[in-house]
């Protein structure tokens, strides 16, 4: 057991350092943080710079474009990015999810096509799983594709889809066999997005911001060739996809939660519009020492998720917890970060305290616990599959 | 970055496991608990076989050449188990005093259990200004509170404005004043002196600021260990208890409250095994990272035990049920050095000041 940097780790990081302060966009990190999501024309301008510079990947195998990296690697980057805050690769499904399951099922060919474009973040990928009828149940999709020829023809509706609204690619778990058991019926199609019958309709979240969407595909034709695996196999290959969102995620969260608390850290030793200094108020101090522990047991319990990964290569039964910890915690210190402006709480935009920062943080962080498996998904499967109790359904 | 247990450590932990699931199965530490003397003097004998006494000792002072983090191992199985014997009194709290003392060598051989008498009224914190004095003749006069395993030990180290001092609990058994504890397995007791012989010790008090440090790390080590009792309890429970035709852990009123449980020790876990090994690499995330573990694991031992209780229904709530001990041993934990608001008041202040 050590948490120290090894040497070439620990190069690695004054590397790191060094060069990712040099490339951050002139007057970065004075002033208050950004409201929000970052302009997609921006992030995929900062995404492709970090592509050139090597830090997109860098665990993925080198033959795909990555540098063949251990998994510290990529959390020391991350580490290192929520210290300066720096922004965020534009391709987060793409990164999470279409690529290290295409990695996992894709041929040779999807593998030489899609791979390269989407760690450029030249080809921007979004997530077609959730419909109005099965959100958390999955497995009871709707949306058809059938075959005709050589080409699949889609018809169907999906919903809370990210990036759909800017998005290149999707990952589509359609019907392909109605005949077929709920899952068995099961496939995952690759979909170009640009193609005729698709329409994304933008959804606005409770912020007014238009992160996810609608995508509604009308005898959308997709050619045989783009599916992963066979038709048949999209429930194995979608749990590959949702294990990987849930199990390599861990380092992104602890960076996303430590940037948080320390811009908690900022906020409560700012003289409030009140007059008064969050720091100073012994309940204050206490959440925030509290969300502070809750970061620490994050960052640790995703090292040893992480160090089985390595020893063994799966996940351990940690990294199931650390979603539903870092949304529970990340709710809790964005209301403590309202909590602490007291009546300048509610005002917005420009007028508000940090332009509205933590007003948009407050609120977003209630899709936490719904997105990417609800808290309720994911207690079952800890209760079910860690813990060993009977199934509840 | 490497967060795992090595081989010889986790052999370490199999033998501890196995030692204590055969020896002291949880009936038997009940039965102990409810005796007078509160434990089997005769099992520090075999405690000091196994070697516990001397893991940290280096091989030059007769000890294992090990570090904190094997004692870890020690204190998380002893805690899953209730022990109920001075292992955390003896290693965690008297020994770093004895340094350089004749007395050390008792206490690594097995022949002497020992503890450690800081608190005073008015004085609860080990780093707080001691008013037991000890005279031109080195007697000790004062009276200490809240001593762990008074009774059980041979000796206790006290905490005197004149620094560090020994006293022999078997040629002074007046001292000794039990006080009747929620925790039968670590029972308390008033350390009464009046001139009371001592020995002084060449260890000065700047060496409890170490004691904190490995004490605190041994109490999240083993609150972990006793939520992950709670939580076998809770969860075997909930496999095998039917109600309206199906087992009870099937209901997701009772699941969800399990795998609160699992996720509150689990977290408690993380930090836990960072301060241990921050405490025994001596690295600089030592004082935080044992606050954010002796408050969290506490916490989520508590946590554990009173879901836990709330799981097994009535069961849960008897005398009869192991349950109960489980949770006074958190309750305990959960009061060292100040409840959880303690260690984050420490935290804040490294944070915001």
């Amino acid at each position: 057991m050590d948490f120290r940097d090894t040497p070439d780790e620990a190069a690695f990081r004054a590397e790191l350092r060094a060069r990712l302060l040099d490339n951050l966009p002139p007057g970065w990190g004075s002033g208050p943080p950004h409201v929000g999501r970052y302009e997609a024309e921006f992030s995929r301008a900062w995404s492709k710079k970090l592509y050139e510079a090597g830090y997109v990947g860098m665990t993925w195998p080198q033959e795909y474009g990555g540098r063949g990296l251990p998994y510290p690697y990529q959390g020391i980057y991350l580490e290192e990015a929520a210290r300066v805050a720096a922004p965020h690769h534009l391709g987060v499904i793409g990164l999470g999810m279409a690529g290290p399951t295409i990695i996992a099922w894709g041929t040779a060919e999807q593998k030489a096509r899609f791979l390269r474009p989407l760690l450029a973040a030249e080809e921007i990928w979004c997530q077609g799983f959730s419909e109005p009828g099965s959100g958390s149940d999955l497995a009871g999709a709707r949306t058809t594709a059938v075959l005709d020829g050589d080409t699949w023809i889609v018809n169907g509706q999906k919903v809370w889809s990210s990036y759909a609204h800017i998005a290149d690619w999707c990952i589509l778990v359609v019907r392909t066999d109605p005949e077929a058991g709920k899952h068995a019926g099961l496939s995952y199609l690759l979909v170009d997005m640009h193609s005729p019958g698709v329409e994304v309709r933008p959804l606005r979240h409770m912020t007014g911001d238009p992160e996810f969407n609608e995508i509604f595909f009308t005898d959308v034709r997709v050619p045989r060739h783009s599916m992963l695996g066979q038709p048949g196999d999209g429930w194995r290959v979608a749990m590959t996809t949702l294990l990987h969102e849930r199990g390599t995620l861990g380092f992104a969260l602890t960076a996303g939660l430590e940037n948080a608390v320390n811009k908690l850290v900022g906020l409560a030793r700012e003289t409030a519009p009140d007059g008064r200094r969050p720091a100073d108020d012994p309940l204050v101090r206490d959440a925030i020492a509290r969300q502070w522990v809750e970061l620490q047991a994050l960052r640790y319990t995703n090292y040893r998720s992480l160090t089985t990964l390595i020893k063994h290569g799966v996940p351990g039964p940690e990294g199931s917890i650390a979603k539903l910890h870092w949304s529970e915690s990340n709710q809790r210190l964005t209301k403590l970060a309202l909590s602490v402006q007291g009546l300048a709480a509610q005002l917005d935009g420009a007028g508000g305290v940090w332009n509205g920062y933590w007003q948009y943080q407050q609120l977003r962080s209630r899709g936490n616990t719904i997105e990417a498996g609800t808290s309720e998904i994911l207690r079952n499967i800890v209760a079910e599959r860690v813990v060993g109790l009977p199934r509840s359904r | 970055m490497d967060f795992a247990f090595s081989a010889d450590q986790q052999a370490l932990r199999a033998v501890a496991r196995d030692f204590l699931a055969n020896e002291f199965p949880i009936g038997r530490v009940a039965e102990l608990a409810e005796s007078e003397a509160g434990w089997d003097p005769g099992s520090w004998k075999q405690i000091h076989d196994l070697g516990w006494l001397s893991l940290s000792v280096p091989e030059d002072d007769g000890g294992a050449g090990m570090g904190f983090l094997e004692e870890a191992v020690v204190f998380e199985e002893t805690g899953r188990a209730l022990y109920p014997g001075p292992v955390f009194s003896t290693l965690a709290l008297a020994r770093p005093a004895l340094a350089d003392s004749e007395l050390l060598a008792p206490v690594l051989s097995g022949q002497a259990t020992a503890t450690l008498a800081w608190a005073e009224d008015g004085a609860l914190g080990l780093l707080d200004s001691p008013r037991v004095h000890a005279d031109s003749a080195g007697r000790l006069t004062g009276t200490k509170r809240y001593v762990p395993d008074l009774a059980l030990a041979d000796f206790a180290v006290v905490v005197a404005d004149t620094g560090l001092h020994a006293v022999d609990l078997r040629e002074n058994p007046g001292a000794v004043l039990p006080r009747p504890t929620l925790d039968r397995t670590r029972r308390l007791g008033d350390l009464v002196l009046d001139e009371t012989p001592a020995r002084h010790l060449p260890a000065g008090r700047e060496v409890l600021d170490e004691v904190r440090l490995r004490s605190m790390a041994a109490l999240a080590c083993e609150a972990v260990g006793v939520g992950s009792s709670a939580l076998d309890l809770a969860s075997g429970y909930a496999r095998t208890r039917e109600q309206f035709g199906r087992p009870i852990g099937s209901y997701q009123g009772v699941s969800h409250r399990i795998a609160n449980i699992y996720l509150a020790v689990e977290l408690a876990r993380s930090l836990a095994y960072w301060a241990a090994w921050a405490v025994s690499a001596g690295d600089a995330s030592a004082p935080l990272a044992v606050a954010a573990a002796k408050s969290e694991a506490a916490e989520a031992a508590v946590f554990a035990c009173e879901n836990a209780i709330q799981a097994l229904g009535g069961i849960g709530f008897t005398y009869d049920h192991p349950l109960h001990r489980f949770y006074k041993r958190a309750q305990g934990i959960d009061v060292f050095e100040g409840t959880g608001a303690a260690q984050r008041a420490e935290i804040a202040a490294a944070l915001l000041d």
